[in-house]
């Protein structure tokens, strides 16, 4: 099943057309042209920003040799060391609540009968991808403010439900795209095997679920690492991660400090969206 | 296996899987009535098939038996006891689905004890069981294969191991030799029907390939539109169809119009009067008969006596027999099929020469319409 749905790749499509005549976009005039603008565009800032969170100097002009100080000036840092670790907290909080919720949803939309409003289901589910951040950012503000003062309560757990909130849809595409592509006689077979309601679900569906799991929880969590906006509504004073510490830096002296943190972020990010597509390709 | 002999008591008990009258509607805008009223009693170590048209329902019917669909209106017995209301899990009946369905996840031998292992049987007991039908179905040499990495002829094995193993009383086989080749398929046949008589398990077998079911059958029913029109032996089935709808889904058949008078057909072609035993059912008058090809031969010359004159139309050679199309003088098509080993096809009159027919005494049967 795997292999036959795979999209042919490139040399396979071209081999197997005539000599010759195959339709190649490499041809098209102007094509390289295009190609390298947009990777230069792409590209070129972050290569500065990593290049100079090495700068021997203090300033993101001028290049005075290559040196760690930044790096190490950054990890000291004990507002820095804070931030990151309250990032890294809530992108786990959020990222695991949001994937058991979202394998649920996922779940509940492709193994029950149809039930009428499933399409609707669907699309409330998707809410975070369509409505503006900002519009989101805003009501969370109103509202927790509220919340705040009629409970009184402030910690962390406004951050996380936010944060939960809006990295439903994306722990939920890759899970619902695993289970729809999940032969459900598997399923079937089992229970004809003897196995429980429970068993087929921890024997069956969960371990073939798995690759998707994962997928859907790492992109769940650069999501949440990544993100400005919400946060930076929502969070009380001593509340800040590591995009809004380095936003508040960035309206104060400038230093390639920003560029170090910057990049142990990007490096972080990196890796886990490489993971999201070995996971999510399925490994079958 | 005879189906005119009434059901004694001793063959009362033999049923396994007794079908009671199961109707099943799928709801919706055009609701579709997939079964209807159907009535079969299948019984203990019998091979018996559902042959049938596509969407006649075979697959529906295998379904409620297992348990992955309840019956709109009928019952289910199982060695007497009601199992209509039971999970799929809970009755002693296993599947060996059309794609196999073999999880992905696990290696030959682990799918081959999964059954055992969630019927909570001990290791060792589900370990000696996989090495048994590892050997049952010639396969231990890929016992700690990934089930991706097999073959189709592997995995039809690995799917029939994995639904023999825990034992069940009955087990449901759908189209299961449906994607193997020409030649797999034969030798699975033979291995389907060993395993069968080794086992002593009912089988319950779904097929659209009338030879399949045929050659592997003690009994078959042949469906249409949800419904079971003959029960019956193979023999039964091809010799004496009840129905046309049968007699032309099973082999090859010549219809000819004739009339029925006093245990006696005359048709309309010629041919003098075949002595036979109309279904019940059946007044005397005009009917329809069934003549197989192969129960017919063909000869050069005129008419004598009781012979039908026939015309040529074409002679197709097949190896071990020829096919003779022949228009009879009642202007009604005909095909005599010969074998070719008593040299049947080789003094036959070419294309547009008279001929003469003649048709085996017990040879005709008269179908009900
Ligand atoms: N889940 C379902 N919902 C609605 N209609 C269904 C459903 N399953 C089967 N049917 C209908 O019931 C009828 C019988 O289907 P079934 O699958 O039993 O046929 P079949 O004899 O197994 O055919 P095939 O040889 O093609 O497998 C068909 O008309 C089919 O469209
Ligand atoms: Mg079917």
């Amino acid at each position: 099943m795997a292999e036959t749905s795979l999209p042919a790749t490139p040399e396979s499509a071209a081999a197997a057309a005539p000599r010759g005549r195959a339709y190649n976009a490499r041809t098209l005039p102007g094509f390289a042209t295009v190609a390298i603008c947009a990777f230069v565009i792409i590209y070129a800032p972050i290569i500065i920003l990593v290049v100079f969170s090495f700068n021997a100097g203090t300033t993101l002009a001028i290049w005075e040799g290559f040196s760690l100080r930044w790096y190490a000036q950054a990890a000291a840092n004990e507002q820095v060391q804070g931030a990151a670790i309250r990032s890294l907290y809530l992108a786990g909080s959020a990222a695991t609540i949001a994937t058991v919720a979202a394998t649920m949803a996922a779940l509940a939309t492709t193994r029950t009968r149809r039930f009428p409003g499933r399409t609707m289901i669907y699309a409330l589910i998707n809410q975070p991808l369509m409505v503006p951040e900002i519009v989101t950012a805003v009501a969370l503000l109103i509202v927790f403010a509220w919340v705040k003062v009629a409970t009184g309560h402030n910690s962390m757990i406004y951050l996380i439900a936010a944060h939960t909130a809006f990295c439903i849809p994306f722990a939920y595409l890759p899970i619902r795209a695993r289970l729809e592509t999940m032969d459900m006689t598997l399923e079937v077979a089992a229970s004809d095997l003897y196995a429980s309601k429970k068993q087929v679900f921890t024997k069956i569906t969960l371990p073939l679920l798995m690759p998707g799991i994962i997928a859907g929880y790492m992109l769940a969590f650069v999501i949440s690492l990544d993100d400005v906006v919400i946060t930076e509504f929502v969070k009380s004073a001593g509340q800040d991660t590591l995009p809004t510490y380095m936003l508040g830096q960035l309206r104060r002296v400038v230093t390639p400090e920003v560029n170090a943190i910057s990049t142990v972020i990007l490096l972080a990010g990196a890796i886990l969206v490489s993971l999201f597509f070995w996971f999510s390709r399925g490994r079958e | 296996m005879d189906m005119s002999t009434p059901v004694s008591e001793a063959a009362e008990a033999q049923v396994a899987i007794d079908v009671d009258r199961v109707s099943k509607i799928f709801p919706g805008e055009d609701a579709v009535r997939a079964l209807d009223d159907v009535s079969v009693g299948i019984r203990r170590n019998e091979f018996f098939t559902l042959l049938g048209p596509s969407g006649c329902g075979k697959t529906t019917l295998l379904r409620i038996i297992a348990g992955f669909e309840p019956p709109t209106m009928g019952a289910l017995r199982l060695d007497g006891t009601d199992i209509s209301r039971l999970a799929p899990d809970q009755r002693p009946i296993n599947t060996v689905f059309q794609n196999y369905a073999l999880f992905p996840h696990m290696s030959v031998a682990r799918n081959i004890g999964f059954g055992l292992e969630m019927l909570g049987k001990p290791k060792r007991e589900v370990n000696e069981t996989v090495d048994r039908m590892l050997k049952l179905v010639q396969m231990e040499a890929l016992k700690s294969r990934k089930t991706s990495a097999l073959s189709g002829g592997q995995q039809q094995r690995v799917a029939l191991a994995r639904a023999l193993a825990p034992h069940p009383r009955v087990l449901l086989l759908d189209e299961p030799l449906s994607a193997l080749d020409l030649k797999l398929r034969k030798e699975m046949q033979i291995e389907l029907k060993r395993l069968q008589s080794e086992t002593g398990i009912t089988f319950i077998f779904v097929t659209h390939d009338q030879e399949e079911a045929l050659t592997m059958s003690d009994r078959i029913a042949v469906m249409r539109d949800g419904r079971i029109l003959q029960i019956g032996s193979p023999r039964d089935i091809y010799q004496r169809p009840a129905e046309r709808f049968v007699a032309n889904f099973i082999g090859e058949s010549n219809f000819l119009d004739a009339t029925l008078s006093a245990g006696h057909v005359t048709l309309k072609a010629g041919g003098g009067a075949f002595a036979v035993t109309a279904p019940p059912g059946v007044a005397d008058g005009p009917v329809s008969v069934l003549v197989r090809p192969e129960h017919a031969a063909v000869r050069a010359g005129s008419p004598a006596g009781d012979e039908l004159p026939a015309t040529i139309r074409n002679v197709v050679y097949s190896g071990d027999a020829t096919t003779i199309h022949l228009e009879l003088g009642s202007g009604e098509l005909f095909k005599a099929k010969m074998s070719n080993s008593t040299g049947g096809g080789a003094t036959l009159p070419s294309q547009g020469e008279p001929a003469v027919v003649t048709i085996a005494p017990g040879a005709v049967t008269v179908l009900k319409d």
